[in-house]
């Protein structure tokens, strides 16, 4: 077992009265696919919002490479090797594919230069061409982002948070609102990427998790109850009651 | 998705010639949009009807360009801009009336206030949002403008400030007079230009590139790692510091600065010149200005009322041409 790249130890967060939250534990190890599932409400999102910096956490702390990442602003995690994507898509809607991605690229390079010109940094435009065609966005970097399908600006997004070459890639329910095809599709790039890149990733596709995950943590009312490899997973007693019996999950 | 790439057509690829000569030609008028406004601007005082005129829509053009670059480019409504405008000419007429200083001096000072005035109104509103940012800055402004009305020995008050004239412009050894409109129009012209070329140079530049993403999508680009906060405070300064200009160069142009120019109708007016000729559009802000202005100087012709004729254009403008005149003139002619 390697050590681990990500670790949170007993992160809550609360709402006022709500513990959306509440004291989970886990580390995460360098090149491993982890998904967090649990019904509507259990706290995924929350737990990518505390570990992307989008929260702070109100209990316990984040650590990556050894280093507490717990209250960082927002901005700085990309810079220091944690990436996301968003449940509803979030991207630029007016700017072109390749424009979306090449800004991405400057956050890291300059951020408030007036005096040279954007094309001062070609490396940046030749990154974003790369991470464009990694994603299978080929043919539409002219192309305004806002005019792309679904599954196109959901890919765009990726390259998005690929571009700053993350350690870490959250993301945050890739296939959302996508029909098989466009799923298909996105289970390739995620395997491609899962090869040199730690993912986490949230979803509710089971049968993609299932055969995607090296690792699964499942999440109820705002607490860790399982964690473990898929087989264990789907074996699990309490996982079973809260989870997958309710929710027609093989869909 | 390279499954969808063959079903969707790709527009750029497969343009026509018709639509690469417009891409050509958009991309020829961003490229030379500094000199082309310039050019542009130089023949305004021969076709407008009057001299006067054409100074004010270098004023306005160059206040609402400095104002286009927060709401156009950042994404910010301010209504408090009326404050760096009146700051910038307040300053530049006190300096000159009161401390004799000289008007190149004047001039930056007026320009040095108008952008720590903006640094501070700026550190004071931009971690809201929305309209409570829009709140904060108006309610800010009105506070400059009371305490411009009340601090009468240094502003006179209610009556404006007055006691300034610059008579005549001494630059290298020429002597131009400053009371002649054409000599005028073209000194403050250089300041025009040079706000032009400020202004593109800013949006050309990664920062611009910067507050492009924070207008498209705040979120999005604090996850790519920008620093929405200080970028915005930036983008604010800046545009303070090119309505300060502005300010100046009407304290220079009336010899004379009405209270009106910290009036929460002012900021209005700007908000007005702005989306009538196109936020976000570089050369807009002028053409809004001058279509706001012409259309004052007819309709106040006729009635005193043109505030109802000016608002209902506006109010056709904002729901049937949202991108203003200029850039409903890019969007259908050039692309």
């Amino acid at each position: 077992m390697s050590a681990p790249l990500l670790a949170v130890e007993n992160v809550g967060r609360r709402f006022g009265g709500f513990v959306a939250l509440d004291g989970v534990t886990a580390q995460f190890e360098p090149n491993k696919v982890t998904s967090i599932i649990g019904p509507n409400g259990a706290g995924k999102s929350t737990f990518f919002n505390v570990l992307s910096g989008v929260l702070t956490p109100s209990t316990g702390s984040i650590r990556f490479k050894g280093q507490n990442l717990t209250g960082t602003r927002q901005h700085k995690f990309v810079h220091l090797g944690i990436a996301r994507s968003y449940q509803i898509t979030n991207i630029f809607p007016e700017l072109s594919a390749h424009e979306n991605v090449r800004v991405a690229a400057q956050a890291a390079r300059s951020r408030y230069n007036i005096w040279r010109n954007r094309s001062h940094f070609p490396e940046l435009g030749e990154r974003a061409d790369a991470a464009l065609d990694s994603v299978g966005l080929g043919g539409k970097h002219n192309e305004t982002a806002k005019f792309l399908a679904h599954g196109q600006q959901r890919a765009l997004e990726i390259a998005i948070a690929l571009v700053s070459d993350p350690e870490v890639l959250l993301l945050d329910e890739p296939t959302a609102g996508m029909g098989p095809e466009e799923t298909k599709d996105m289970v390739a790039l995620l395997e491609k990427l899962a090869r040199d890149r730690t993912i986490l990733l949230v979803e509710h596709k089971m049968k993609m998790i299932l055969g995607l995950s090296d690792r699964i943590l499942v999440l109820h009312h705002g607490r860790l109850i399982a964690d473990g490899s898929p087989r264990d997973i789907q074996a699990d007693p309490d996982v079973r009651r809260v989870y997958l019996g309710q929710n027609d999950g093989y869909a | 998705m390279e499954r969808d790439m063959t079903v969707k057509s790709i527009p750029l690829a497969a343009t026509s010639s018709g639509a690469r000569k417009a891409t050509d030609l958009a991309a020829a008028l961003t490229n030379w949009r500094v000199l082309l406004s310039i050019a542009a601007l130089c023949l305004l005082p021969w076709v407008l009807p009057s001299k006067a005129l054409a100074v004010n829509v270098l004023v306005y053009g160059v206040l609402a360009m400095g104002y286009n670059l927060l709401f156009g480019y950042t994404g910010l409504l301010s209504f408090g801009h009326a404050a760096f405008f009146g700051a910038g000419a307040y300053i530049t007429g006190i300096a000159i009336g009161q401390f004799g200083v000289p008007w190149y001096g004047a001039v930056l000072l007026g320009i040095i206030g108008g952008g720590l005035l903006a640094l501070a109104i700026g550190a004071l509103s931009i971690r809201t949002r929305g309209i409570y940012f829009s709140m904060v800055t108006l309610a800010l402004a009105q506070l400059v403008y009371h305490v411009a009305l009340q601090a009468s020995s240094w502003t006179g008050g209610e009556n404006g400030l007055r006691g300034f004239t610059v008579a005549k412009i001494d630059i290298a050894g020429f002597s131009i007079n400053f009371l002649d409109p054409v000599s005028k129009y073209y000194v403050l012209m250089v300041f025009a230009a040079l706000a032009l070329w400020f202004v593109s140079r800013i949006l050309n530049s990664p920062f611009g590139a910067a507050i492009e993403a924070i207008r498209e999508n705040e979120t999005r680009a604090r996850t790519c790692g920008y620093d929405v906060e200080r970028t915005k405070l930036i983008s604010f300064v800046l545009s303070g510091l090119i309505c300060a200009l502005a300010g100046t160069m009407s304290a220079l142009h009336l010899a004379f600065v009405p209270l009106d120019v910290l009036h929460y109708q002012t900021s209005g007016m700007i908000v007005m010149m702005t989306l009538l000729g196109g936020a976000s559009s570089f050369f807009g802000p002028f053409v809004g200005a001058l279509a706001f202005l012409l259309m004052e100087d007819v309709f106040s012709l006729w009635t005193s009322h043109w505030q109802i004729i000016v608002g209902s254009i506006f109010i056709l403008f904002v729901l049937f041409l949202p991108k203003g005149i200029w850039g409903t003139f890019l969007a259908r002619v050039v692309r």
